[in-house]
Parts: C-alpha cells; sequence; structure tokens
C-alpha cells in the first residue's frame, strides 16, 4: 500500500503579526513548524503502516527550507519526502498549488491514499485537499476525526457544521485530517538521525509533467489584497459580579433559555 | 553557537516531548513521588534512552550535543525525568561501550535502550563517596563464582534496577587497583535494597542502598578484566560529567523562564516587576550567568564529539553550569518573592532539585581537583 501525505511547513501563527499598513504577515524571525493538521495526517499514515504496512511518502511544495519540516516527517517515521521547489511554483493561489501537488502525485506513480491537513494555519482555507481529490478524480472525505480502513475501502467520520457523517469510500481516496483524529507522535531519536544523514529530493517544473502556465502566480485566479485583523465590532464591557453577566446572557437568550 | 539543521531537530524532539508529556505532571510527580510508566514507555518510543548507544546496538547513535541538548530541554521542565535518560545514556551504558565482551554489549544495550530493562551504577557507599579507592564491598572467588557481600548507598534507581554495574574489591590490599566491575542480576538471592530514601528533590527516581550478602555471582559477569574497575569507573564519570552539565543549564533555563514571565505579570509599586531596575538587572545577570554556562558545556560536548580529550572541559563545565544553577535559580526564587517559597509555583521544586547538581557525579571540589591536576600537572 502506498499512502502520500501532503504537508506544508507554515509560520507559527502563535507568535505571527499582520503589518497593519502593507496588509501583510510578518514572517521575519516567526519559527516556521509543521502544519498541525498535518501532522495529524501523516499520524493517521503511520497508524496504518503500523497496522497494515504500507510506504508512507510525504509531499511539500515550498521554499528549501521546508526540506525541514520533511525531516520532521521522516524522524516520526515517514519512509521517504520529496519537496517542490521552482521558482515557477511560487506565488500560487490554492488552485495552482493543486495543480502542482496534483502533477506531483501522478509523476509518483500515484496512491492508495492521500492524506492531507484540513487546513494550514497559515492560510486557513482547507481547499487544496479537496482541490487535489478532483483533479486527480477520485474520491475525497474531509474535515475527518475518525477513519477506518477495511477490505481496501476508507470510510471515515467527518465533521460536519451540524453533526457528524459517516462515509465510505473505495480506494484509492483522499482524506484531510483535522486534529481530533489523532494524537501524533513524538519524533524518534534514531530515526531523526538518519533523516538528517540524508538530503530529501527536491523536484522542479520538468519533473513533474506541467507548463509554467498550470503552476505558481500564472495559473493563480485569485490573489490576496490585503490581510487585517479584524477591528472589534463592539467595545468590551466591565461588571462588577458575575450574576451580572448571567443576568445579560439570559436576557439575550444566550444561557438558560428555560428556566428565568 | 550554531547548530545543526541536527541539532536543531533534535532541541525541537525533546522540547515537544517535555511540553506535552512532563510539563502537566512535573509538578505531580514531585508530589506523588511516581513517574508514570506510560511516560517512560514513551520516552523509550522516542528514543530517548537509547540516544547514545549505536544503531548497531538499538540506539540512534546521537553524539554529545545531542544528548546535552536533550538533557537540557527535559531538565527544563522535569529534573526528575532527566534522570531517567541520563541513566541509559551515560553511567549504565558508558562501562558496557568501555570494557563489556560483544556478548555483554549485545544482552545489555539494546534492552537498556528500549526501556526493556533498567541498569544502575553502584559505587558509591557509605564510607566511599569522592574516595572511591575506599569502598568495602568485597568479591571472593568461589570456583567459577565471586561471593559479594556490602553495602552500596544512594544508588539512583536502585529499587526497580534488573541490574547493577556493582564495584566490589577483588584485592582489597591493592587499594584502586583491586577494584572489580561486575553486571550484577538484581534477582540474585543475597540481593536487596534499602528503603528507597527521603530526598529533598528528584523526587519520582527512587534511590536506595544495595545490600549483598553472600551474593554469588558467575565469573562470566565481570565487566572488563579483574582488579580493572577504578578506571572503567573514573571513565565513566569523565563521560557522564557532562549529563549534569546540562542538567545545571536545563534547571536555569526553566528558572529563568518563570522568572521573566513573573516579572512581567507581577505588578508592585504600580509598574510590572521587569520595569524595576533592580529586578530587570538582577534577569540580566542570569542570563549573561547561564549563556556562559552554556557555551562551556556546548564546548565540552563538541571536544567530545571531536574525540579530543575534554577531561578538563567537561569537569569546569560540570563546576560553572551546577554552580550558576544554584544562583540563578535561587535569584528566580528571590523574584518571586513569597510565592517563590510557596508549591504552588514550579520554581520551589526547582529550588530543592537542582541542589545536588553541585554534589552527584563529583561534587564541585572533585571538579576543582580534576581542574586543577591537568593545570599543574
Amino acid at each position: 500500500m502506498r499512502i502520500i501525505v501532503c504537508v506544508k511547513q507554515v509560520p507559527n501563527t502563535d507568535e505571527v503579526k499582520i503589518d497593519p499598513v502593507k496588509g501583510t504577515l510578518i514572517r521575519e524571525g516567526v519559527p516556521s513548524i509543521l502544519n498541525p493538521d498535518d501532522a495529524n495526517a501523516l499520524e493517521a499514515a503511520l497508524k496504518i503502516k503500523d497496522e497494515f504496512g504500507a510506504r508512507v511518502t510525504v509531499l511539500s511544495m515550498g521554499p528549501k527550507q521546508a526540506a525541514f519540516a520533511l525531516k520532521e516527517c521522516l524522524a516520526m517515521g515517514a519512509d521517504d519526502a520529496l519537496l517542490l521547489c521552482d521558482r515557477a511554483f511560487a506565488g500560487g493561489d490554492t488552485w495552482a498549488t493543486s495543480n502542482t501537488l496534483a502533477a506531483a502525485i501522478k509523476a509518483l506513480g500515484g496512491a492508495d491514499l492521500i492524506l492531507a491537513g484540513s487546513q494550514a494555519i497559515d492560510g486557513d482555507t482547507a481547499q487544496v485537499g479537496p482541490q487535489i481529490a478532483a483533479k486527480l478524480d477520485i474520491p475525497q472525505i474531509t474535515f475527518a476525526i475518525e477513519l477506518q480502513l477495511k477490505d481496501s475501502k476508507i470510510s471515515a467520520k467527518r465533521q460536519t457544521q451540524t453533526g457528524y457523517e459517516l462515509i465510505e469510500a473505495p480506494l484509492p481516496a483522499l482524506l484531510t485530517a483535522t486534529r481530533d483524529l489523532n494524537v501524533p507522535r513524538h519524533m524518534n531519536a534514531a530515526l531523526l538521525i538518519n533523516a538528517t544523514e540524508t538530503e530529501v529530493p527536491v523536484w522542479g517544473l520538468k519533473d513533474i509533467n506541467i507548463s509554467e502556465d498550470e503552476t505558481g502566480l500564472k495559473a493563480s485566479p485569485t490573489r490576496v489584497i490585503k490581510s487585517f485583523v479584524p477591528p472589534l465590532k463592539a467595545k468590551g464591557k466591565i461588571v462588577s459580579d458575575i450574576s451580572a453577566v448571567i443576568k445579560e446572557l439570559k436576557a439575550k437568550r444566550l444561557i438558560g433559555g428555560v428556566s428565568s | 553557537m550554531v547548530f545543526t539543521e541536527r541539532h536543531q531537530l533534535m532541541r525541537k524532539l525533546a522540547r515537544g516531548f517535555a511540553e506535552r508529556e512532563l510539563a502537566p505532571i512535573a509538578g505531580l510527580i514531585d508530589e506523588t513521588g511516581e513517574f508514570p510508566q506510560e511516560v517512560f514507555d514513551k520516552m523509550a518510543k522516542a528514543g530517548l534512552f537509547g540516544l547514545k548507544a549505536p544503531q548497531e546496538f538499538g540506539g540512534a547513535g546521537a553524539d554529545t550535543v545531542s544528548y546535552v541538548i536533550v538533557m537540557e530541554e527535559i531538565t527544563r521542565v522535569s529534573a526528575t525525568a532527566s534522570l531517567y535518560i541520563s541513566s541509559p545514556n551515560s553511567l549504565s551504558s558508558a562501562p558496557l561501550m568501555l570494557a563489556g565482551t560483544l556478548e555483554q554489549k549485545k544482552k545489555f544495550i539494546p534492552a537498556a535502550a528500549s526501556g526493556k530493562i533498567v541498569i544502575c551504577f553502584a559505587l558509591t557507599e557509605p564510607d566511599a563517596g569522592s574516595d572511591v579507592g575506599a569502598i568495602a564491598s568485597t568479591a571472593v572467588p568461589d570456583g567459577d563464582f565471586f561471593i559479594l557481600n556490602g553495602r552500596k548507598t544512594f544508588i539512583t534507581m536502585a529499587p526497580f534496577s534488573d541490574y547493577a554495574i556493582l564495584f566490589a574489591k577483588t584485592d582489597p590490599k591493592a587499594g584502586t587497583r583491586g577494584i572489580t566491575a561486575f553486571m550484577l542480576d538484581m534477582k540474585l538471592p543475597g540481593v536487596s535494597c534499602g528503603k528507597p530514601e527521603k530526598k529533598m528533590g528528584l523526587n519520582g527516581c527512587a534511590t536506595s542502598d544495595i545490600v549483598l550478602e553472600n551474593v554469588r555471582v558467575p565469573k562470566d559477569s565481570i565487566l572488563g578484566r579483574l582488579n580493572g574497575g577504578f578506571s572503567i569507573a573514573m571513565k565513566t564519570l569523565d563521560i557522564g560529567r557532562i549529563g549534569v552539565a546540562s542538567q545545571g543549564i536545563g534547571i536555569s533555563q526553566g528558572a529563568l523562564d518563570e522568572a521573566v514571565k513573573y516579572a512581567k505579570d507581577r505588578r508592585q509599586f504600580g509598574s510590572p516587576l521587569a520595569k524595576h531596575q533592580s529586578i530587570a538587572f538582577e534577569l540580566a545577570d542570569m542570563q549573561t550567568k547561564l549563556t556562559a554556562a552554556k557555551l562551556m558545556v556546548y564546548e565540552a560536548a563538541q571536544m567530545m564529539d571531536r574525540n579530543e580529550n575534554a577531561t578538563a572541559q567537561a569537569a569546569m563545565a560540570k563546576y560553572f553550569a551546577t554552580e550558576a544553577a544554584q544562583q540563578i535559580v535561587d535569584r528566580a526564587l528571590q523574584i518571586f518573592g513569597g510565592y517563590g517559597y510557596m508549591k504552588d509555583y514550579p520554581i520551589e521544586r526547582m529550588y530543592r532539585d537542582s541542589r545536588v547538581f553541585t554534589i552527584y557525579e563529583g561534587t564541585s571540589q572533585i571538579q576543582k581537583i580534576v581542574i586543577s591536576n591537568m593545570l599543574l600537572k
């Protein structure tokens, strides 16, 4: 069984600030991390590997430094890693990014199961995973909180806005993981040493059978015009004791709708 | 200090482990004296017990700088937890790597690296601390066996160890030249442990006596050569020093982090403590001392990784980093004022935990003997 896990190196948004004038993220000095949901996707892949045996490949598109996040994945137990890095890929929106990733997955010979984090903490779009599935024309299950593999079918419980859905899909399929799916394992020291003894292979435009017009900024139908912290809608109110808060919340029917 | 990608990743592993697994329970471990088996198992799974063991013996084959980084990050959050890592990476594996037969290495090192067995290092006796030559435990030959008698004291992890690397006199008249190291099976008849000591700190990792009463040990449990134990003990302590030095910088970083956080939050006389210059300057002194200590510890570790003689450098690092820790943790507690004296804040635990760092694995005074001997030879 071949599993490909798509991961992204992101700035740790706990420490990121937005430049109020330029409307862009201030990335300088902010440590990069493996996107949290992607760690859950990798853990799901490694659990399947532990139970049934599988070859787990981690795939990322990003700058050269993103190899660090891939090595973290190798230290957790992934078998191999591939970084897509080319000037032509840069500046892509989700559409162009999923073009690139889908082309890379095809070039890798496809997979029985493709896993990805449901969303990245920097962009928060939750679009790349589903777009990859669409472009590969395979079933997708998004926002998974439980996952089971049986008789070459994947079944998952997915979170929706109103509750849960149980979905089954034949393989190959793509599934996006939420943080509730599992607890990612720690790296292992021996795997870490091995991971840092080899270079992560890097593929460019020529390696994945895609034209310059299908990737990067050129292929992006959307543009981010501005990033900003939304202004507070209303001023906070300071009250002297908790009963005043309860009274107000009840008046607005936000709590305890039956009594009072 | 510029760290390689490997060392950055190693720090990420250790910090992630410490913050996720140890931070929520470090206080509880101290309070109850219990270290959860589940966390021990997770440490094993992360490969932390076999950091330095070669990969052919089930370890990670990491270098000394990696070991220092892991010890530092773990001690920053839980000093007790760091003992579980230092033991299999240092005192209980170094003698095997230095003097063990291939068979002994194959039997014990992978098992210790994976957490399947625990090995303790039994050198100290009631009347032989720094003065190792004064040990009085005896091993008398009897056919294919040795008969062991005596008492070891302050042995870290003894009550739950499967084996002890135990030093006994095989030629009582020969002083340091009459000591032999044994791989002692703790289940043998005649081996017993004293009650766990009531310690000031590092609670949650039991320390006790080992009592030997006519213990029949097979001859093939000798480690190294007959009467060659003293040099094994000294070389092991030489290697082990860097681990305690790392505990020194780790706990200092932990205490400094707490002090900085508190100084920003706590308000007195209308402003945060950090805005009072006397407190800000105190923090500056702590940071400066800690940085100096870190450079010394990493320098010694790098020398060890280059296979240079690091005896004096490691002794200086241990001496300086652990004495600096006393000052840094003490000043952190002072910044906390009355709250620092209460068990509600981790500073009180760090203060107790750090105290032994200038004592065990060679007191500061022994380090000064090592340093001055190198200087005056």
